[in-house]
């Protein structure tokens, strides 16, 4: 068994470029992922990562370039040309957002289990007992105490948080993850267990991932491949461990060499 | 036939934090492997063996010449594959035991050994990941634990384990005796025969000279592939 050539990637970006006025958020990028794939974005504050990652997921607007992804009808679009209704699907079924800081991705007033259940009922489920049944589920998977269910996301620690986050945004069984910097703010024992928690959801679901970080060990435990960008655009590409084990580049060999070992 | 050919392959390192420094690694490596045999790269440290066998790996690039490596009907050139040809041949066609164990925080022995067959094959893959630690003489009480606080040796085991698990055409093998005691070491060996004959191709770097003798069909020495500074 080889590697189809006839598969088609769930995601491409083609030369992809964001300008605000004439600053450069990003330039010239392009790249496939293929599902199944987990690749890590990695660079310094203002190299161009979060500005792709909007791009990325259709909430800025590109001057140049286009993204293109496989509906789940199979047939390719661009996400320029989709209609609200069809972006409003992928936002909400086909897609998972995790955001660095949970409040973003949260709605804090409402309690958890209908932060997970709102995802369901956007699909169509009406059973009340089905949604609260599914949402325990979801909270036993990521690790949060099912007795907490009524509690709102307030009275939950940061990493719950971040948790509980991760639990809303597969609830619909999303093709495609975007997370942005999704260990950054949290203590590195609540890293650890995050970071394992994640690593087992995205093979266990077969999930491709675009994931933002500056953070190597982060891209070196979830990514099969990695792109190094500075100031807005990619300077190398490759397998994780080629990468990270073998830089090529001046600016990735610095960001290599610059980490501490613990 | 064979399952791994390599033509003219050479490394250098360039270092640009060093004002571009150019560390010549190997030139001219030649040499290619049968299934059922095992190689063994002979040489000093820093001769370029580990980095041999991450060029066949596909970790590290190679910047010249060929590596063809067996994948199913087809024979597959790391030097020049896409990422995602790369991972293909690690899941179906290459394996590979390194110097050490790269442990991940909160994952239990067990587990770091069954992940080996994917994590969908991960109950099948817990009863067999056990058969193999209980052969390299890890005990059971410490399955659970997550191998950090191991000692070497323990851990080599376990990683020892992680990568006999698969059945894989080709097994690479980065020394993989050399923090175990004589006892362990000679599991490993008849591990290594069993690999053998089930027709795995095998390139190792092992420093012990009796391992070297019980396992080795032929030895090559890395010193022919110095590249020149």
């Amino acid at each position: 068994m080889t590697i189809a050539a006839t598969e088609k990637p769930l995601l491409a970006a083609h030369e992809l470029t964001k300008y605000y006025g004439r600053q450069v958020g990003c330039r010239g990028v392009s790249f496939a992922l293929y599902e199944g794939e987990v690749l890590a974005v990695v660079g310094e504050s203002g190299s161009g990562k979060s500005t792709l990652l909007q791009l990325l997921s259709a909430q800025l607007e590109p001057s140049a370039g286009h993204v293109r992804y496989r509906m789940r009808d199979g047939v390719t679009r661009d996400l320029a040309e989709l209609g609200d209704a069809e972006r409003r699907f992928l936002f909400r079924t086909d897609w998972g957002y995790v955001h660095q800081d949970p409040m973003l991705g949260l709605r804090m007033a409402v309690s958890a289990g209908a932060n997970v259940g709102e995802r369901l009922m956007a699909v169509g489920w009406r059973h009340y007992g089905d949604i609260r049944g599914t949402a325990m589920d979801w909270l036993a998977r990521v690790e949060i105490e099912t007795g907490r269910i009524d509690e709102t996301p307030h009275s939950y620690s940061g990493g719950m948080r971040q948790r509980l986050q991760i639990a809303r945004n597969l609830v619909s069984s999303p093709r495609l993850v975007f997370m942005d910097e999704p260990t950054g703010g949290l203590d590195v024992s609540v890293q650890a267990r995050l970071l394992d928690l994640l690593r087992g959801l995205v093979a266990e679901l077969g999930l491709a991932a675009v994931v933002v970080t500056h953070d190597l060990a982060v891209a070196r435990l979830l990514s099969h491949r990695i792109m190094v960008m500075k100031g807005g655009e990619v300077i190398e590409t490759g397998l994780t461990d080629q990468v990270l084990d073998d830089p090529r580049e001046a600016y990735t060999q610095l960001l290599v060499s610059s980490i501490l070992p613990p | 036939m064979v399952a791994l050919d390599i033509t003219d392959a050479a490394k250098t390192f360039t270092m640009h934090l060093r004002d571009g420094l150019r560390l010549p690694v190997v030139a001219g490596v030649n040499f290619s492997v049968a299934p059922g045999q095992c190689v063994v790269l002979a040489g000093p440290s820093g001769a370029g063996k580990s980095s041999i066998l991450k060029m066949i790996y596909g970790s590290y690039r190679c910047d010249q010449g060929r590596i063809l490596v067996c994948h199913g009907d087809a024979m597959v050139d790391v030097a020049t594959a896409p990422p995602r040809q790369i991972l293909a041949l690690r899941r179906q066609a290459i394996g590979y035991v390194s110097q050490f164990l790269r442990a991940v925080p909160r994952v239990p022995a067990i587990d770091v050994v069954a992940e080996a067959l994917g994590r969908a094959a991960i109950d099948d893959g817990r009863t067999r990941a056990g058969v193999l630690l209980r052969r390299l003489n890890i005990p059971e009480r410490l399955w659970g634990l997550p191998p950090a606080t191991f000692s070497g040796g323990e851990q080599q085991r376990v990683n020892i384990a992680r990568g006999f698990l698969p059945a894989l055409p080709i097994l690479l093998l980065d020394e993989p005796t050399a923090s175990l005691d004589s006892r362990n070491r000679d599991v490993v060996i008849d591990l290594i025969a069993e690999k053998k004959r089930d027709g795995v191709a095998i390139v190792a770097i092992i420093h012990d000279d009796d391992v070297r003798d019980a396992i080795a069909d032929r030895v090559i020495d890395v010193n022919q592939f110095a590249a020149a500074a």
